[in-house]
């Protein structure tokens, strides 16, 4: 079913001119290696050719005593050392071709996965968000490879064929018109062998394709569910339903096997069979005497050759075959819309201040430019953050705290109202330019593989090793680079598996101290750290707000009691907003998520903690 | 179809050389299955070698016929000569009738060949796909039987791709891999002997290049083995390198990395093409040189055939005939690679497979039909008993649904990926649910509730004699009529691409439409379902509609309560369900759950204040136990949780 509608939607001639247009930086090489293709065609053409001569100037003549020994014997060996020259030179032409076809195969799918991964990181969140990684991934990696595959070895295998074909054709016919007309003959009969055949064929396999797909769902639901089938004693019949599908793919295979089979020994049969027709017509004039009998073996040899190829052509089909679905998932993704781009003549920001306000704005990750109503995310939030002061978001799970901080670094772009820093909107900003003034901690604090150094100080230029390693010390992981022997340069795994929970958010910590950044955005974890820990956050913390325009999701008590002002979100709406005092005072909803979030973490801080066990670092 | 993401390959781990090889003996029963089959495509393969060599020959003789020899192919003798006497026998030179007789027969005898090559073809890759039925059934069966603490240590991607990609490669290597061997060398060795008894001398001598294939073929296959290792290293670098940076997506963007990642990126994709280009310089050299290696031969039988044929040591058709063989021993050849690529793959598949179909399912009642149990059924210690008397108990007997855990301590098995290794999960559990109470278990996220409950479905198994049912220890209860008796909603729901009625009916045969109607009523779900274009038939998921997470919940329930069942078990199964309709469901539970035990496991406290027991599992210890208004008293768990469930609910009103 899927599979037929891929096959409605694709435009054969707009595809090729997509796919030709990676191999225009090439063109040069396309030529060098048609050129290539056309010098190996009269070398491949040569040994036959050759085999006729020998039979017929010196083989033949010599055994009737037609000439002298010497001159058999010079003849015969000058005969031999062309065919010599030729199987050497057409080694190297082919050798050469393979290798420029295969360069440029590599070149384009380098450019290729280039363009990927470039479009990538234009792409916007909403479109990675909802693509699983390991289809993107996939497209970078293995579609790219089996496109390669069409252009290196498909393309050039079908276009030597055809042209060597075609060559042999015309000599041929040339040479000697009956004989070639004998040899030839089979063809019509092939071609229509495989129209009926591909028919056929395509028919059976596609059957066997629908089947493959079918048990391959119901054995990854079965896998899945496994506990559901068990439970349920669902094993017997599941059993049996997987049978008749595995016996449906039986039947589906042996159809398209038998198709094949009959296929190719049709197709060998008539090939053998215009063969002995050529023997038959040829034979008769050798009897004759108007034709020698060199030229007759020269044939033979011809039209095995002539065959060959089309009996392999079927196989490169195969190859064309997967390649093809592979360039169009390339294609849709390289098609996907880019969306909030940076403004073609971006107001230019001084950064002196470090305002920011939220003007009545409203967003939703679904529907567009006007969601249903039930999709807002953030409903007509209004707030300001002055230059300098530190503000902590609460709310509870979904109230909209992380959309908030998401928004300020452009990650989505809202549905209506405004977002400022300085009185700009952020829209008018360059996108770049705007997130360089932002340094972000995120809750769950990534690391990437390689070395502390390269996570602190990413890619950016300007972060030397020096202020990598006051951040690091800044925010208390001095002792901790002492006790490595490898200091700075201590190997980070992929995610900081190695590291604790405590390490890596010092660490993302360290990042942002080292950007220097004009705002700071800050998730905090929620995940419990042991005391000396959390000792050490809290006060790489103070050093990270100081003097810099804060945003914290906070999910520590002394954050909030710290920050400058407190935002409460309530269903996508700020619904209160003041001092910690004050806001326990209106005994309003931050009073109760105060009761229920926060509360304990007083009675924590107060001293007696017996619950508070150093937890094992795990995720 | 849905993409699989293959995992970083862990097939050369499972795969040492030699163990291979053995552990291919696992696939001997499927071949010693077929072996009439196989038998039968080997006679073809025999036939099609023996009449292939035929048409060869034929054109030789006619080749000498044109030329007037006064005898067809001079020197050949032995068997050949024999077989061949009644064709030679009508041969006259420069005969227009031999002629067209010959090639008459040619036609035949092609006709003939290409008959048993198609039935070789299809017996054998016919065969393969029988085989790779077979294996795949019984994977399936095995996975079946295979219990929970085998899907916890194995990825379901992986599982998929043994029984997908490697079970092809299996069926390639039963079927192309073993025709193509088998035909090669019968081809080859028929050919050679008709080829020495033509002409011993020129056989000799045409054969000599053939050694250099062998030494091409080693010394090529070490280098492009090493190099195509090297790429398929440069391949995994760059997908983890593309994998990581979207996993770190947010990162990057907002500190405005993108131009180093794609720089970082580059290096890793030039990197992989210069493998690429390094793996090509040697295979495209490689094909060119195993041409130019046949093509001396050809040249040796031109340069030695000619100068026979001129001192008419042997016929021109000798030497045309030569060159036929030659042909049909060259082509086979330059497939070599192909096949034994085919081969590897194959072995290394078969592994994988083995892998799963040599797993001992560790739950299940074999294992305790060789275990005994004493009389009154107290000791289930699951000591061997010399007498070898079965253990179980008969299948008729009715489970009521009393459960009792004594000193259960229970520690998930080492090797799962499951729960922290080694600690313990729940300890020392003491408790007694009698025939047709609830009891309700409440405590944070990994305490243990989900495990409780999944022991008493034996989706793991518990120590012997700590879990028992109606007073018996539990793996004396065929596994089947225990899980009869019991109706499962798990944490997490799972409903199959089917209609909502197969999803509804799932446990039970063929039931009473009326029964289906009003379990889904008594799951509150039957309204929606009405709603439904296609009511009960309607189709759940990709290609059906989607379920909200409490219709897929509630759907579950009914699913589970379908089958009236002594025990039911709700984990967290009403999550997504608003508060009315849980109060809903669980009123209507209570009276269809009269006569019948429920474990109910929630966070919510309006779910669980009406049950019998209520226990407050925390770090794998209960806690707290006692009724709703028991547990009350100020400063435990429960009434903690009560007090903040009263404040959420008032925030939910705000």
């Amino acid at each position: 079913m899927h599979e037929e509608k891929e096959h409605e939607k694709f435009n054969g001639a707009h595809f090729m001119w997509q796919l030709l247009q990676y191999l225009r930086p090439y063109r040069w090489q396309v030529v060098l290696a048609l050129v290539l293709m056309l010098a190996i065609t009269p070398m491949e053409l040569a040994g036959p050719y050759l085999f006729h001569i020998g039979i017929d100037w010196y083989i033949l003549p010599y055994s009737s005593g037609q000439i002298s020994p010497t001159m058999a014997a010079w003849g015969l060996a000058i005969v031999v050392l062309m065919f010599l020259g030729v199987s050497l030179g057409s080694f190297l032409l082919l050798y050469a071709l393979v290798r420029v076809m295969q360069r440029i195969g590599q070149e384009v799918t380098y450019d290729l996965r280039k363009e990927i991964f470039e479009r990538l990181q234009r792409l916007p969140l909403s479109f990675l968000d909802r693509t699983p990684v390991g289809q993107l991934v996939t497209r970078a990696t293995t579609d790219v490879d089996a496109l390669n595959e069409l252009f290196a070895t498909g393309v050039v295998a079908i276009l030597n064929s055809i042209v060597l074909m075609l060559c042999m054709g015309v000599m041929l016919f040339i040479w000697h018109p009956a004989l070639a007309l004998a040899s030839l003959s089979p063809l019509p009969f092939i071609l229509i062998l495989t129209l009926v055949f591909q028919n056929k064929v395509g028919k059976a396999n596609w059957q066997a394709r629908t089947v493959i797909a079918q048990i391959n769902t119901f054995l990854n639901e079965h896998l899945s569910g496994m506990a559901i089938v068990q439970l349920f004693n669902r094993q017997e019949k599941a059993g049996r339903q997987f049978a008749a599908l595995n016996q449906k793919l039986l039947k589906a295979s042996c159809d398209s096997i038998n198709a094949f089979c009959f296929y190719y020994s049709a197709v060998e049969f008539i090939c053998m069979g215009g063969l002995a027709l050529l023997y038959w017509v040829g034979g008769l004039r050798v009897i004759e005497g108007s034709l020698q009998i060199g030229v007759l073996i020269a044939f033979m040899m011809y039209v095995q050759r002539f065959f060959q190829p089309i009996i392999d052509l079927s196989e490169k089909l195969e190859i064309v075959a997967t390649a093809v679905p592979a360039a169009q998932r390339i294609f849709q993704l390289l098609d996907e819309p880019v969306t909030n781009l940076s403004p073609v003549k971006a107001r230019r920001k001084a950064a002196t201040h470090g305002e920011i306000e939220f003007r009545n704005v409203w967003f939703a990750y679904e529907g567009g430019a006007n969601p249903k109503d039930e999709n807002w995310v953030l409903r007509d939030v209004s707030f300001r953050v002055k230059a300098g002061q530190t503000i902590a978001i609460v709310g509870q799970t979904g109230a909209g705290k992380t959309t908030l901080i998401q928004l300020l670094l452009r990650f989505y772009d809202i549905q209506r109202g405004q977002i400022l820093l300085d009185g700009v909107d952020l829209r008018e900003m360059d996108l770049q330019e705007l997130r360089s003034l932002f340094g972000i901690v995120l809750q769950d604090s990534f690391l990437f593989a390689g070395t502390l150094e390269s996570n602190v100080k990413l890619g950016t230029e300007g972060i030397d090793r020096t202020s990598a390693e006051q951040a690091l010390r800044k925010v208390g992981l001095g002792p901790f680079l002492e006790s490595q022997a490898q200091g700075i340069e201590t190997p980070v795994t992929e995610r900081g598996s190695t590291l604790s929970m405590g390490q890596r958010q010092l660490i993302s910590f360290a990042r942002a101290l080292a950007h220097n950044p004009h705002f700071l955005i800050l998730d905090e974890a929620t995940s419990s750290v042991d005391t000396k820990t959390e000792r050490l956050i809290r006060s790489a913390l103070d050093r990270l707000l100081k003097g810099r325009t804060s945003v914290v999701i906070a999910h520590r008590l002394s954050t909030i009691e710290h920050a400058d002002r407190i935002l409460v979100m309530h269903k996508g709406r700020l619904s209160e907003q003041g001092s910690h005092q004050e806001l326990l005072h209106q005994r309003g909803i931050y009073f109760r998520l105060y009761q229920l979030q926060y509360k304990e973490q007083e009675a924590l801080g107060a001293g007696a903690s017996e619950s508070l066990q150093p937890m094992p670092a795990i995720n | 179809m849905s993409e699989i993401i293959e995992p970083v390959d862990t097939a050369a781990s499972e795969s040492g050389r030699p163990s291979g090889w053995r552990q291919l003996r696992g696939l001997v029963p499927y071949l010693q299955q077929y072996k009439k089959m196989f038998a039968l495509g080997l006679l073809m393969i025999l036939a099609v070698a023996i009449i292939g060599t035929l048409p060869h020959l034929l054109i030789g003789v006619i080749t000498d016929c044109l030329k007037g020899s006064p005898r067809p192919l001079s020197t050949l003798s032995g068997t050949p000569r024999e077989l061949l006497q009644p064709i030679f026998s009508l041969y006259t030179p420069f005969s227009r009738d031999t002629l067209s007789f010959y090639c008459m027969m040619l036609i035949g005898v092609i006709l003939v060949k290409e008959i048993f090559n198609f039935w070789m073809r299809r017996i054998l890759i016919g065969g393969s796909h029988k085989i790779a039925r077979d294996i795949r059934n019984d994977l399936h069966a095995q996975f079946m039987k295979l219990e929970q603490e085998f899907y916890a240590r194995n990825r379901t991607g992986d599982l998929m791709s043994r029984a997908t990609n490697d079970l092809n490669a299996v069926r390639m290597l039963f079927g192309q891999g073993i025709m193509f061997s088998a035909s090669t060398i019968v081809t080859t060795v028929i050919t050679v002997y008709f080829m020495f008894e033509l002409s011993p001398v020129l056989t000799l001598w045409v054969l000599l290049a053939m050694p250099l294939i062998a030494i091409a073929y080693w010394y090529f296959g070490r280098i492009i083995d090493r190099l195509s290792n090297q790429v398929q290293e440069s391949l995994g670098a760059l997908s983890a390198r593309v994998q990581e940076h979207l996993t770190g997506i947010r990162v990057v963007r907002a500190y405005v990395q993108e131009k180093h990642e794609i720089a970082q990126f580059d290096s890793a994709n030039r990197g992989y093409a210069i493998k690429n280009v390094q793996l090509i310089g040697t295979t495209s050299i490689f094909l060119p040189v195993l041409s130019l290696i046949t093509s001396l031969s050809f040249m040796i039988l031109l340069l030695i055939g000619g100068r026979k044929a001129m001192n008419n040591e042997i016929s021109v058709g000798t030497v045309w005939a030569f060159y036929a063989f030659l042909v049909r021993l060259i082509l086979p050849m330059m497939a070599l690679g192909w096949v034994t690529n085919i081969i590897q793959r194959g072995v290394v598949s078969a592994v994988r497979l083995n892998y799963i179909l040599a797993s001992e399912p560790g739950i299940g009642d074999a294992a305790i039909l060789r275990s005994s149990m004493s009389p009154g059924g107290e000791n289930g210690d699951g000591r061997p008993r010399s007498d070898g008397r079965p253990g179980m108990i008969n299948t008729g007997t009715s489970i009521r649904g009393e459960i009792e855990f004594r000193h259960l301590t229970f520690t998930y098995p080492a090797t799962s990926s499951n729960g922290s290794q080694g600690q313990a999960i729940l300890h020392n559990i003491d408790l007694r649910i009698p025939v047709g109470s609830t009891l309700a278990i409440v405590g944070p996220t990994g305490s243990g509730k989900s495990t409780l409950a999944a022991l008493i479905a034996r989706l793991w198994e518990s120590p012997p004699g700590t879990l028992l049912l109606d007073g018996r220890p539990i793996p004396e209860y065929p596994l089947d009529e225990l899980r009869r008796a019991i109706g499962y909603v798990p944490q997490e729901t799972f409903l199959f691409s089917d209609t909502i009625h197969e999803n509804i009916a799932f446990g039970v045969n063929n039931p009473l439409e009326a029964d289906v109607c009003k379990t889904a009523e008594i799951a509150s779900i039957l309204g929606e379902i009405q709603g439904f274009p296609e009511r009960f038939e309607t189709m759940v998921g990709e290609r059906g509609i989607t379920l909200s997470g409490g219709q897929k919940q509630r759907i579950a329930l009914a699913r589970a309560i379908l089958r009236q069942p002594k025990i039911l078990i709700l984990d967290d199964a009403l999550s997504s369900i608003d508060t009315d309709t849980e109060a809903k469901i669980l009123l209507h539970l209570r009276y269809v759950m009269q006569q019948r035990t429920t474990i109910l496991i929630s966070h919510r406290v309006s779910a669980l204040k009406s049950a019998d027991q209520i226990i407050v599992l925390r770090e794998g210890r209960i806690v707290e136990r006692g009724t709703h208004e028991e547990l009350l008293t100020p400063g435990g768990y429960y009434a903690d949780l009560y007090q903040k469930q009263l404040l959420e609910q008032e925030l939910e009103f705000e």
